[in-house]
């Protein structure tokens, strides 16, 4: 299809380039430079979409982030961009873009019916009925929730990539256009590391869009030179396609930046976030063009003033034949004679205002432009497509006339970009001269400049960014001596003064919020029905809640409120801006920590082996380690059997690397111990270890593990798997901000440390011949460290034991680890040495009444309900000795650690089960307690478990009964719940 | 007070109707109330409705610093359920659930209670474990709830991610069926215009800047909007306990912190439940509108100023993407923080203070909007009848001296 609506000439567009794309299915051309929008409408369609509660049938209204009707799905399949701005769109050959929320047709759209029923959809309708019969808003809401929603998802997962950068600078500024530029060019010049980001292709701001001159000079000239001398500049760096999201604490600011598009079509990253710590921000945001309240407000083919120029100026594309401006202010009047500079008629300028006594209104009327004071737009016609206004004079709105046309321009005046001063925790002070909410008082670090600072005359964007620029280079210690930019621009003195916002009323639908389709009405129902609030209107209504944040309309619904409540607009309020500024995908927020890269798997040292021998994996915290080794056919129980037979039996081997390993030094280290663990460590002698328990605040059980001495002033303590990081900084956390006393030095090294662990009556063999250590009981008894060599390796070795028997954990440099379990492996050989996974280690420690933190502890567990009171000392103070004293901590109402035994000893009773004293009982039942862990236990040739039961101790030998998930209830006894040799003769032998 | 109801809203349509009534009044304040709410969110609207309501104690005013519901009301993400580990955590919750059910009816203002289901994914041996402990546990409590399948919640949730070979596949789950969401607003509106119907005064813009105590018995406010007598006085101002706490004399065992939340665009319908999973880190559902509705946990410092950090989000958005692989492309909407006040055994304190006459309901932690209609009606209870509501009785502050701590933290999955 030919571009009837090109422009011949003008335009920041490649007319020797074309590109080709798919819109609904048909065919267009544009040029690469355009946007999908741009190149929509040189095309002629303005009909881009449907409405979200209406269907109504909705245009291009915008130029970028503050469109709020013209959101089309790109590209197809797993790369489908649903909501996608058709305004922020790059045109790229081939691209291809649908339109959304329609059905069958955009044209012809069936959910149109929901316009037709309007009425009865006013603002909060569903408040007030589906309220019955029964449980029916199950079916309403089916119904809502396929009516609603707007694009859709893709089906497949991304294929592209997303990056995160991370930058630090002295003044970041946000916005390319002239404040942005003046401010960038100041900082940079004073020797300043300037960081300047921009969210369009190319900077310039509205000096692209608008036909400026500076100098005498076309503006773009200006900008040209304004961005090469930046690019000579070292310390510079300019992004451009990056948009500032949301600023942060501490001057964070978080912006996103989009690839260029290559032909091939995929690019490296698709979107890569930018984290910027920035001395100082200077903010040139700009300011967003808002339109007018009138009836008939949203026909395609309206359009905000601003937009209607820049598709002229900018991208060469007429959006229509014939216009009409409607407008409150001067500013639009620029977008007329723009208009009408590129060859579009321009039937008519309808001012809201009386009074035009302005330069701009009499420089339109010099150039033969019909200016119309006094005069609104009182109504639209068209359906799909605007085909004229009705105009009247505001004082007579009956007396209409009729003007056709194919775009009505509107302008309401502009409102400031003030999102990233809000989020910064500026506040906003209203200006009843703009109609706009102006910055009051600077946030920490940040300066407004230009239109963002309510500034909107070009020479005062200039001097203004230019002067933010110069001070944010000074507090960010640099001396700016370097004069402000001398520029003249045009019209120094232009009234940026607004009029009303509102068209007399004849009773039409007057849109406030284009996307989500709330009206006038709908604002002063909400305050008739008294959410009087903005923040209640808003809610009620939705107003300002669709993907466009009301970045359009919201100032509008404001003067609505304040009028239907007769407050002045400061006293209404504005609704607090939340980052993101323009909506961030999930993939850029992600970046690269997705697939493999989301928490990445911990493996050991001696990973490689489990997996060539044919380990089954299980993640335990984050590490993944070997549950078991089935052999070829063997089932994960029938190998853990096996497993834990061998190491009962004869010598089984173990990777114990993923304990959490904390070296603790200093003189302070021994009494740092005492503190944090309910038993004592300062007795301990060098070259012994000893199992301790350390509670939280609240006294309960946090976790556990082996500590050995190694030295008078140093440790080696160990914790859970999963605890290491959390017992790391709440050890930490003890040391830096509550015992400054302590002359202590925590270091984790539980990745420096491989441990393998030899546990079996043939342990000694095994480990014997290996190693220059004596191992004899006499030389090193249970509970000992040794420091020696294995293998030829240097090693620490503690005889301790989580199986019950004979038992060595040897500890070497991790880069030695997959040797020594492969010199451990040989040396076992003859032995019938067998590697045994987690599974086995749960049984051979229930087997031995071993408990593991967070089975028989889940922090309401004190040691005394484990029977580990003997543990608790009594002589020193530690963690959690005030609160074990608390009335709450002892009784017949603690739960005790006790075994418990199925009646059928082929029953493994399945953990989590809970507990009751009778049979059957009421609902609620009253619990005594649950399973903690339960196993089938080769050694006792019967199901075992451990439970936490009520005064469980004083019930050895009672049954009690276990209601199972869609099973029966079964009986089972209290035992001790040491299973296996409560003597300890295995384990000390 | 006009009820609402679908022939309303066509007499109006037509023109037939005689307009719509103000959903609540907003009067000055008198200067002497029975009992006096502070704050004015779901919770203290709900405590001042049953007051009303069931206890026929009218002379009652809520004051609320802004607006009405503009705390965590309306902050949270808006899950509602009761499958909590401990009997009685489980006993309120359940309580509240029963409440919800009925609550759109209750009210005659739409809540949208939406029992979609709620499915707790469980991405680990030990999740498993847990889940079933906690399902146990349930089903003996009375409590709806299902030990799910891999394929049982892989089928339910078509867009989870199925792969066995991620981090943290998708081993199963519990749910619960009665179990979802609501619109939070509406909780808030329709408790206010309840409780405006029974002679309830809401104040909103009245802040509370002293409290009045003779001897050891509160006797009444200073506000922004002048003093305020009071024989009974509640507060119940989540994100900001322990201040008021202070203003009249005593400490809270609470910490506060921002918990941050998200919204993508509107998208079609995608997902028809909740999902909550602990190892991934991030709970979501679709509101009606086709917004995702996510969240994560809090951030670590202490803050009373209502934002969080970015790095939360962009954890979420990793979850996020990790759990569901389809959500890459889709956009963040907008990002908020609360702040929420979480006590050391992340359960609530509902009951008396060291203040005669003063009660307090606080330290929901991240998770109090499920319990707003419970809450409200065994604190309601509590302040009518001068001695701790049966189900509020486990939740007094003396728990803290007496160590019969109610700890959800480890029977939580995710702190939510």
């Amino acid at each position: 299809m030919t571009q009837d609506f090109r422009l011949a000439k003008g335009g920041r567009i490649d007319r020797e380039k074309p590109l080709r794309f798919l819109f609904d299915g048909h065919a267009y051309d544009g040029f690469a430079g355009d946007t999908l929008a741009s190149a929509l409408l040189a095309n002629g369609i303005h009909l881009v979409a449907r409405s979200f509660k209406y269907h109504r049938p909705r245009g291009i209204y915008g130029l970028g982030v503050e469109e709020p009707n013209a959101l089309v799905e790109t590209g197809i399949g797993a790369a489908i961009e649903p909501n996608a701005r058709a305004t922020t769109v790059e045109l790229s050959d081939g691209l291809i873009a649908n339109s959304q929320n329609r059905w069958p047709s955009l044209r012809f759209d069936l959910g149109a019916v929901a316009d037709l029923a309007s009425p009865l959809l006013s603002a909060g309708f569903y408040y007030k009925t589906f309220m019955g019969p029964g449980n029916a808003w199950k079916l309403y809401e089916w119904m809502i929730r396929r009516a609603a929603g707007v694009g859709r998802a893709p089906e497949q997962p991304d294929p592209d990539r997303y990056e995160h950068s991370f930058a630090h600078c002295d003044v970041l500024v946000v916005g390319a256009g002239p404040a942005g530029l003046a401010a960038a060019l100041a900082a940079g010049r004073a020797g300043a590391r300037v960081m300047l980001v921009d969210e369009q292709v190319e900077p310039g701001g509205q000096l692209l869009n608008t036909a400026y001159t500076i100098n005498g000079r076309p503006a773009t000239d200006w900008v040209a030179d304004a961005t090469a001398e930046l690019d000579r500049m070292d310390e510079v760096r300019r992004l451009q396609r990056t948009l500032a999201l949301g600023v942060y604490d501490h001057g964070y600011v978080a912006c996103v930046e989009r690839a260029v598009p290559v032909p091939e079509g995929r690019t490296r990253w698709r979107e890569r976030m930018w984290h910027v710590r920035a001395k100082e921000i200077v903010v040139a945001s700009g300011a967003i063009e808002r339109p007018l309240i009138h009836d008939g407000n949203d026909r395609p083919g309206t359009m905000l003033a601003s937009a209607a120029r820049a598709y002229a100026n900018r991208y060469g594309v007429a959006v229509g034949k014939r216009a009409v401006v409607f407008a409150n202010n001067d500013d639009a009047y620029r977008t007329a004679l723009d208009l009408a500079d590129s060859g579009i008629e321009v039937a008519g300028i309808l001012d809201l205002r009386h009074d035009l006594t302005g330069a701009m209104p009499a420089l339109a009327r010099e150039k033969g432009l019909r200016v119309l004071a006094g005069h609104a737009v009182v109504g639209t016609r068209g359906r799909t497509r605007l085909k004229a206004v009705e105009a009247a004079p505001v004082d007579d709105p009956s007396n209409r006339q009729i003007i056709e046309c194919d775009l009505l321009a509107v302008s309401g005046g502009w409102n400031p970009a003030l999102h990233l001063y809000a989020h910064a925790g500026g506040k906003a002070s209203y200006d009843a001269a703009l109609a706009a909410f102006v910055p009051g008082s600077s946030p920490e670090r940040m300066t407004v400049a230009g239109s963002a600072a309510g500034e909107f005359a070009l020479a005062h964007c200039l001097s203004g960014g230019a002067r933010a620029g110069v001070e944010a280079a000074k507090r960010a210690g640099f001396s700016a001596t370097q004069p402000a930019l001398v520029l003249e621009a045009p019209e120094p003195n232009a009234d940026t003064r607004v009029g009303p916002l509102s068209a007399p009323n004849r009773g039409g639908k007057r849109f406030i919020d284009l996307h989500n389709d709330v009206t006038e009405k709908d604002l002063r129902l909400a305050a008739q029905e008294g959410y009087r609030s903005v923040e209640h209107a808003k809610r009620y209504t939705t107003m300002g809640m669709g993907p466009d944040q009301g970045k359009t309309g919201n100032i509008l619904g404001l003067n609505v409120l304040s009028d239907a409540l007769g407050q002045a607009v400061p006293q209404v309020g504005t609704t607090t801006f939340r980052p993101p500024y323009h909506p961030v995908s999930f993939g850029a927020l992600a970046g690269r920590e997705v697939h493999d890269l989301f928490l990445p798997t911990r493996k050991t040292p001696m990973d490689s082996w489990h997996e060539e021998n044919g380990a089954l994996f299980e993640p335990v915290g984050q590490w993944r380690r070997a549950k078991a080794y089935p052999k070829p056919g063997e089932s994960l129980h029938a190998a853990a059997e096996r497993e834990v037979k061998a190491a009962r039996e004869s010598v089984g081997l173990f990777d114990a690397s993923t304990l959490g390993k904390i070296d603790v030094r200093g003189p302070g280290a021994a009494q740092f111990l005492d503190r944090i663990y309910c038993n004592t460590f300062s007795t301990l002698k060098p070259g012994n270890a000893r199992y301790g328990l350390m509670l939280g605040e609240d006294g309960m059980v946090k976790d556990d593990g082996v500590t050995a001495r190694l030295g008078p002033d140093h440790f080696h303590l160990t914790t859970t798997t999963g605890g290491a990081a959390s017992v790391y900084v709440w050890l930490e956390d003890w040391l830096q901000t509550e015992w400054l006393d302590l002359e202590v030095y925590l270091t984790s090294v539980t990745e420096q440390w491989a441990v393998a662990t030899l546990s079996g009556p043939k342990a000694r063999q095994v480990l014997g011949p290996l190693t220059d250590v004596d191992l004899s009981t006499a030389a090193f008894p249970f509970m000992a460290f040794r420091e020696g060599r294995v293998a030829n390796i240097p090693a620490r070795i503690f005889r301790v034991s989580f199986s019950g028997d004979l038992s060595y954990e040897i500890n070497v440099p991790a880069r030695h680890g997959l040797a020594l379990w492969q010199a451990l492996m040989e040396s076992g050989r003859p032995h019938g040495i067998t590697p045994y996974g987690t599974e086995a280690l749960h049984i051979l420690r229930a087997e031995k009444g071993y408990i593991v933190v967070g089975h028989e502890t889940d922090g309401t567990i004190t040691p005394h309900d484990l029977g580990y009171g003997g543990m608790v000392s009594t002589k020193k103070d530690f963690l959690g000795r005030r609160s074990l004293g608390r009335a709450g901590m002892t009784g017949p109402d603690r739960k005790h650690l006790v075994g418990l035994l199925s009646k059928d000893p082929a029953r493994v009773l399945p953990m989590g089960a809970q507990i009751l004293e009778r049979p059957t009982e009421a609902r609620p039942a009253p619990m005594i307690g649950h399973v903690s862990s339960s196993y089938m236990s080769p050694t006792m040739k019967r199901g075992i478990a451990m439970a936490l039961i009520k005064n469980g101790r004083e019930r050895l030998g009672q049954t009690v009964y276990l209601p199972l998930l869609d099973g029966p209830t079964v009986a089972a006894e209290i035992v001790s719940p040491v299973f296996y040799d409560p003597e300890n003769a295995r384990r000390d032998g | 007070m006009k009820r609402y109801s679908f022939v309303q809203l066509l007499r109006n349509a037509i023109g037939l109707g005689d307009g719509w009534q103000q959903a609540w009044r907003s009067p000055e304040p008198k200067p002497s109330y029975d009992v006096v709410i502070v704050g004015g969110g779901g919770h203290g609207l709900a405590t001042a409705y049953y007051l009303a309501k069931n206890h026929g104690v009218r002379n009652v005013a809520v004051l609320e610093k802004g607006w009405i519901g503009g705390g965590n009301t309306g902050r949270n993400t808006t899950v509602v359920r009761s499958n909590y580990l401990w009997d009685e955590s489980a006993a309120i919750y359940e309580h509240s659930l029963k409440l919800w059910e009925g609550l759109t009816q209750e009210l005659n203002f739409n809540v949208m209670f939406s029992q979609r289901n709620l499915v707790m994914l469980a991405h680990t041996e030990h999740e498993m474990i847990e889940a079933s402990r906690r399902v146990h546990a349930n089903r003996l409590n009375g409590i709806d709830a299902e030990i799910w399948s891999r394929e049982q919640t892989l089928a339910f949730i078509p867009i989870l991610n199925k792969s066995m070979n991620i981090r943290y596949p998708v081993m199963g789950g519990s749910a619960q069926p009665r179990a979802g969401i609501a619109r939070h607003d509406a909780v808030a509106w329709g408790f206010a215009r309840g409780a405006d119907a029974l002679g309830v005064d809401i104040i909103q813009n009245c802040e509370v800047i002293g409290v009045r105590r003779e001897g050891s018995r509160i006797v009444g406010l200073d506000t922004t909007r002048g003093a305020i007598d009071a024989k009974k006085v509640a507060f119940v101002a989540a994100g900001h306990s322990s201040v008021l706490a202070s203003l009249a004399g005593f400490r809270l065992p609470i910490e506060s912190h921002p918990l941050q939340a998200m919204v993508s665009e509107p998208i079609k319908p995608v997902l028809d439940t909740v999902v909550m999973s602990g190892a991934v880190h991030a709970y979501v559902s679709q509101s009606d509108k086709g917004e995702l509705v996510m969240g994560a946990g809090i951030d670590a410092f202490n803050s009373y100023a209502q934002r969080g950090s970015l790095p939360i989000l962009e954890d979420l958005a990793s979850a996020m993407v990790e759990l569901f692989p389809i959500v890459s492309r889709l956009k963040i909407l907008r990002s908020w923080g609360g702040i929420v006040d979480v006590c050391p055994d992340a359960s609530p304190i509902i009951g008396r203070t060291p203040v005669d006459g003063l009660f307090i309901n606080c330290g929901w932690g991240t998770g109090g909007f499920k319990a707003t209609p419970g809450s409200g009606w065994v604190l309601a209870d509590t302040i009518a009848n001068d001695r701790p509501h049966a189900l509020a009785a486990p939740f007094s502050m003396e728990r803290f001296a007496s160590g019969r701590l109610i700890d959800e933290h480890g029977a939580a999955a995710v702190a939510h």
